[in-house]
């Protein structure tokens, strides 16, 4: 189990190692001078060679990578050009917006596909099981961003139950800002919810026909009672992989979703950076968004070895 | 002796229902290269955001554009972005699956497929933030964003399918017989995968489409004055409240094409594959 462990965490560095590079070159293209871009027009020589300097824009790029490697190791993102303040503050104000929003939608999408997926499965090719896939292929189809415009209508506009938009903070209680972030949450989770469910039903009627449960019911467990015990375990590896994938998507569907409420998350934050050019900014969000999809892919990598014992061996 | 059934497959209802649904709007889209409603680029501000009526079907939007002119427009845009980021996909990630296939184990196999996982770490939207952060948008940035994240897709199913060929004697033989692994992979392998690899380009180009009316949507894709399903939901959100048709008709427009490819797709794989039908 050690070995799978340092395996896969060791897979995950060079992963991340080979992603920043791939960032760093990206936006290291881009033309421009970042530090008459902060000082404005009629700075001066000295003052710009100045800040050049304190900004770590001089040196070859392999040399300013590895200091933004270092500094991120360290916590230090650098200082936005726009700002004029640590990146790495910016970032977790932001964090703390859309990682909870896609964490709430995370936990969503779970609450709803399992059982739904579970009784389509066992109920199949019934009224029910019928509709609720019908359903499913509605939801996956529907752009997450428009089905949050429409429940922000009918919600909040119409019906007033729901705030329509922007996000009060956590200092406030757990309570108004779970609220805020309730709709977007919905409107997040219900099409991912949707392709999980099909995955959960389609995974437990494979598991159904195999040959342990025949036994497993032969020795006189019922048929919730096979499920539960020796089937459930089984359907859980695709649905787990599906659910690994599906964070990257509600980690990018958030960025999105927030400009419908206007929460000011990660995602407002990258936007006005590419408009205002304030590259570090844009670099270090990037990286946060691709640290968070190689961390959870690794996460759902070692869930596999406690799932699946015979998955440690390789 | 047990009666023999009869052999003849069914057509799946799923693919009945697909291949309508998206005929209607590849000829909707087809359509508006010769003729539209209205022109797409006249602006009737005296009869902005009105509800469908004899004169405009589906009413007008936020500056008077006649709505169904620009879903016309807007699909064969959003259709053309999705369809040429499947090309992308499958026009590099076939042949790198096929390669790593044929190569299986070496040092080239194990450098594309790391280089796969590298790629699925960039959702689309983070591609599209990074390429537009560095050279502006447009709807071409959207394409290369759905694109890139395509092909990882193509790349590992057609390894995945082209692997267990490989296993066959047929193709050892082949081998034996002089004919090279590329030849083998063109003549033998791609063949066999076909329809497996048409079955995920309805998913992916469904996908596309939602992929470039989000990224058109925030401004990363299609650029005004261009009509995409995604940049009519963008112009017209804030008025959701007043006039909901102006949200409601392109949102819709949307899901009915992404049903319609998502159904195509199911129902190519019941046709296809009919073991996998049985059980759903």
């Amino acid at each position: 189990m050690l070995a799978f462990l340092t395996a896969r965490l060791l897979t995950m560095i060079a992963s991340l190692l080979v992603a920043s590079l791939v960032i760093f070159i990206m936006l290291d293209l881009v033309p421009g001078d970042p530090a008459s871009l902060m000082l404005g027009l009629n700075a001066t020589p000295e003052a710009l060679a100045a800040l050049r300097e304190q900004l770590g824009l001089d040196g070859p790029w392999p040399q300013r990578y590895l200091a933004w490697i270092a500094g991120l190791l360290r916590g230090d993102f650098g200082l936005s050009y726009t700002y004029r303040v640590p990146v790495s503050g910016l970032i977790i104000e932001r964090l703390a917006i859309s990682l909870p929003l896609a964490l709430y939608a995370l936990g969503l999408t779970v609450v709803i596909a399992f059982p739904v997926g579970m009784i389509a499965a066992a109920t199949r090719r019934s009224w029910g099981d019928v509709s609720i896939m019908g359903l499913t292929q509605l939801g996956i189809a529907m752009p997450n961003f428009w089905f949050a415009i429409q429940l922000q209508v009918l919600f909040a506009l119409v019906l007033r139950w729901l705030p329509a938009g922007s996000f009060p903070g956590w200092q406030d209680g757990l309570w108004p800002a779970l609220t805020a972030l309730t709709l977007p949450a919905i409107a997040l989770a219900l099409p991912q919810a949707s392709i999980l469910a099909r995955v959960m039903r389609s995974s437990v009627l494979e598991t159904l026909h195999q040959d342990y449960m025949r036994s497993a019911r032969a020795k006189g467990l019922s048929a919730a009672g096979a499920l539960v015990k020796h089937g459930l375990r089984n359907a859980l590896i695709p649905v787990l992989t599906i659910l690994g994938l599906q964070f990257a998507f509600l980690l990018a569907g958030a960025i999105i979703i927030e400009n419908v409420f206007y929460l000011s998350g990660l995602g407002n934050l990258v936007f006005k950076a590419i408009s205002q050019r304030d590259l570090i900014v844009v670099r270090s969000c990037v990286m946060v968004l691709v640290f968070a999809v190689i961390a959870v892919n690794t996460l759902v990598d070692l869930t596999y070895g406690l799932v699946d014992p015979r998955l440690r061996k390789h | 002796m047990m009666p023999v059934r009869s052999r003849r497959r069914q057509i799946p209802l799923a693919l009945v229902l697909g291949l309508a649904l998206t005929s209607l709007f590849v000829v909707l889209a087809l359509v508006s290269f010769i003729w539209t409603p209205y022109d797409v680029t006249k602006l009737d501000v005296a009869n902005r955001m009105q509800l469908p009526s004899a004169a405009h079907w589906l009413g007008t939007d936020n500056i008077g554009r006649d709505i169904l002119a620009m879903i016309m427009v807007g699909t064969r845009t959003s259709i053309a972005v999705a369809l040429v980021a499947v090309g992308v996909g499958v026009g590099l990630g076939l042949p790198l699956g096929l390669l790593a296939a044929s190569r299986h184990g070496s040092l080239l196999d194990e450098a594309i497929m790391r280089s796969n996982d590298l790629v699925f770490a960039f959702p689309s939207l983070v591609i599209a933030i990074l390429i537009t952060a560095a050279f502006g948008p447009s709807a071409f940035n959207a394409i290369l964003a759905i694109g890139i994240f395509n092909i990882p897709v193509f790349a590992r199913l057609s390894r995945s399918a082209a692997l267990s060929l490989w296993q066959l004697d047929y193709l050892r033989f082949a081998q034996t017989a002089g004919k090279g692994v590329a030849r083998i992979s063109l003549e033998h392998i791609l063949p066999n995968i076909l329809n497996i690899l048409i079955v995920q380009m309805t998913i992916q180009f469904s996908l596309g489409i939602l992929a470039e009316s989000g990224l058109s949507y925030i401004g990363l894709g299609v650029q005004p004055p261009t009509p995409s399903l995604g940049r009519m939901l963008a112009d017209n959100r804030t008025l959701t409240a007043l006039a909901p048709h102006l949200t409601l008709i392109p949102g819709m427009a949307i899901v009915l094409i992404v049903l319609g490819l998502n159904l195509l797709g199911d129902g190519l794989r019941d046709l296809t594959d009919p073991k996998l039908a049985r059980q759903r």
